[in-house]
């Protein structure tokens, strides 16, 4: 009979001392490397839609505070939550911030729910108990603090305790839509505006009179290497489009200056050379799922690693500024439309081609419709908004599904009356189809408002 | 906690405010001296640094920062709301100011917003909160028992304040409730004419106290 090597208590001893010292090494390793699929051992259960992307950067969320004495999971937590989204609640006007319960009269409240700390109602790795929006408390939760509202507002009296927050009626942080000034305002519009055109942008006449000592540039004037050798057409998508007409010439994107002070050439150009002049674009596109990873420090994002059904062909395209803005060109008509297809295969991108909003794009793209009048992914994924500096895009695709109501007043606006986008958002089915149909039912959130303010009118008059 | 029991026990109301600070005053630089000279009353050093140690009341302190305040808020009602008003300005004061054209926020407005500035700031050391019988907005009624016994107080005794303590969420505070007056046109004009005022809203007029301004600072 053959003995296996094992039998041996010292080989038994030393293979299970060796499997142990692996399991260690593995796990210690996964501790201390980057992120990568070796700390995938370590994740306590599946991260949101928000999240995954950088659930194995786990100190963008766990990274401790700076001061010891502030330091326990509620405060490392609300820290890293506002890393990424202060800036963003404060552009919504976060309905319930948490300076609006700091007043100690609050403590009995905030006791049975503490709406100051994020994770009361936001907790991470709990997809059987995460709703949409990364909610994972029960939806009765208004109620806790709102019970009394029939008394303030009769119309709401015989309202279900956990049916406040839906689609036309109320949300938690961005009430901006929903808000009842709002409403009143835009009540009795048509479904269709007469005027239905998105704002102009106007980045370059902005940057043009910053810049009035820069002229355009002719081809003659490009000053890139090797210009015999160059593809030509890298020249005449650079002089037919706006950087050599607003004065940037190659070595503006292509050289940066070293340690010594000379100028080195870049084949490539980084997000950062974009951002010199980009910012508010590239601030933005790292907010939102396309750049988050990269604003964490991470490799950029790629198809393969989304959620959501992708083109197998785009599996490994990494998703920076060029991914949509490609080569010299920079054409924003291709990264409106194009760009997106060429990853997303969802059901909703896959409805847009055969959608009366893509047949007002190609009527605009063919110069059947003025500027501005067409529907492309960008228009509702990408709001042009209007800021300090004027009309710019946001590049933060998910601006306005945080929630999908808000892109009734950033973007619908524009061309739909606000009750009918807002019953149009609160269909499902339409989310799908790509908004091809007029809504079925009509959200009754105008209506109210419209009443409760005419009321006021009324008694005002008195 | 009832007034009577807090009128034993904690102090106060502006008219024996005076006897009653001189009598602290005195008290504490007694208790000052005392120490002083326990721990060597001969060293300049330590009797320069007496007024340090002293410190103020919480009471001096409230009515200090109420003073500021209500100071700071008397002129944007008086000399900005008002004096728009006047000049049939096309600003106006309007609830909805964030969302309407060529409008500025409501005096109560401007106060409350300053009142969560100041409870960011974790340097700040106290709260302040606007309160009333009658509040146009419900976030301004009474939110304790206490806040109801003040409001009570203030208005049935005009030209008092009501100084006591309660404890919220296992934290014991100094409160001090001021009244809220009308201090101008513009004040009792649009309470007056609300739609959102109740059944049992009082026609106010200047100088009516409309509700009371809270200033709370925590205790050891």
């Amino acid at each position: 009979m053959v003995k296996k090597w094992f039998a041996r208590p010292t080989r038994q001893w030393w293979l299970w001392s060796g499997i142990n010292l692996g399991l260690i090494a593995y796990f210690g390793y996964a501790f201390v490397a980057p992120p990568s699929s070796v700390k995938a051992s370590l994740l306590p259960g599946e991260t949101t839609h928000g999240h995954y992307q950088i659930e194995l950067d786990c100190n963008a969320c766990h990274s401790p505070t700076t001061d010891s004495a502030e330091h326990s999971a509620g405060n490392v937590m609300t820290d890293a939550c506002n890393r990424c989204h202060a800036d963003q609640l404060k552009r919504v006007n976060d309905t319930h911030p948490a300076k609006k319960f700091r007043d100690p009269t609050n403590a009995e409240s905030l006791s049975i729910l503490d709406a100051q700390d994020c994770l009361t109602c936001h907790r991470e790795h709990v997809p059987e108990q995460t709703a949409s929006m990364g909610l994972t408390l029960p939806t009765d939760y208004c109620w806790h603090c709102h019970d009394d509202v029939g008394e303030s507002r009769p119309s709401h009296a015989e309202m279900k305790f956990d049916s406040c927050a839906t689609a036309g009626c109320h949300n938690y942080h961005d009430n901006l839509a929903l808000y009842e000034k709002f409403l009143d305002d835009h009540y009795g519009e048509p479904d269709h505006l007469i005027t239905a055109v998105v704002p102009a942008r106007d980045f370059a006449s902005q940057w043009r009179g910053g810049h009035t000592h820069v002229g355009p540039l002719g081809i003659e004037d490009s000053d890139g290497p090797n210009r015999a050798s160059s593809d030509p057409t890298i020249l005449t998508d650079w002089f037919e489009t706006a950087h050599a007409v607003a004065g940037i010439n190659c070595s503006g994107c292509h050289e940066s200056r070293d340690a010594a002070g000379a100028n080195t050439w870049n084949d490539t150009v980084e997000m950062s050379v974009c951002e010199t002049c980009h910012k508010p674009q590239t601030d933005s596109f790292q907010t939102g799922k396309h750049g988050m990873r990269l604003a964490m420090g991470m490799s950029p994002m790629q198809p393969s690693l989304a959620r959501l059904s992708m083109h197998a062909g785009a599996s490994h395209q990494n998703l920076n500024c060029n991914a949509c803005h490609a080569g010299h060109r920079f054409d924003t008509q291709y990264a409106a439309v194009d760009a997106c297809q060429q990853c997303h295969a969802d059901s909703h991108t896959l409805a847009y081609a055969n959608s009366s909003h893509a047949q007002l794009w190609r009527a605009e793209m063919a110069g059947e419709l003025p500027a501005g009048s067409g529907v492309s992914c960008a228009t509702c994924h990408m709001p042009r908004i209007a800021g300090d500096d004027g009309i710019w895009v946001n590049h933060d695709q998910n601006a306005v599904l945080r929630p999908s109501e808000s892109m009734a007043r950033e973007v619908c606006g524009h061309c739909h009356g606000i009750e009918y986008a807002l019953s149009a958002l609160a269909d499902p089915d339409l989310a799908i189809s790509c908004y091809d149909a007029p809504p079925r039912d009509r959200i009754r959130s105008l209506g109210m408002a419209h009443d409760y303010f005419e009321a006021r009118r009324q008694k005002s008059n008195r | 906690m009832k007034r009577n029991e807090f009128h034993t026990t904690v102090s106060t109301h502006n008219r024996c405010n005076q006897a009653n600070t001189a009598l602290a005053t005195f008290a504490t630089a007694a208790a000052v001296v005392a120490l002083l000279c326990t721990s060597g009353c001969s060293d300049p050093a330590a009797a320069s640094s007496s007024p340090s140690s002293v410190g103020i009341s919480p009471q001096k302190f409230a009515d200090g920062v109420h003073a500021v305040m209500m100071a700071d808020r008397t002129v944007y009602a008086t000399h900005v709301v008002t004096n728009l008003k006047k000049q049939s300005s096309p600003v106006s004061a309007d609830e909805y100011w964030q969302d309407s054209t060529n409008a500025i926020p409501l005096p109560a407005q401007m106060f409350r917003m300053g009142a969560e500035l100041v409870d960011e700031n974790p340097e700040a050391g106290f709260t302040y909160s606007l309160r009333s019988e009658w509040p146009l907005n419900e976030q301004h009624k009474a939110k304790s028992e206490f806040e109801t016994e003040a409001l009570k107080y203030i208005a049935a005794n005009p030209g008092e304040n009501y100084y006591g303590e309660e404890e919220l969420g296992g934290t014991k505070y100094f409160v001090a409730v001021y009244p809220d007056r009308a201090v101008a046109e513009a004040c009792w004009s649009c309470h007056n004419e609300h739609p959102d005022r109740g059944a049992d809203y009082p026609e106010f007029g200047k100088d009516d106290v409309m509700g009371g301004v809270l200033v709370r600072v925590p205790m050891p």
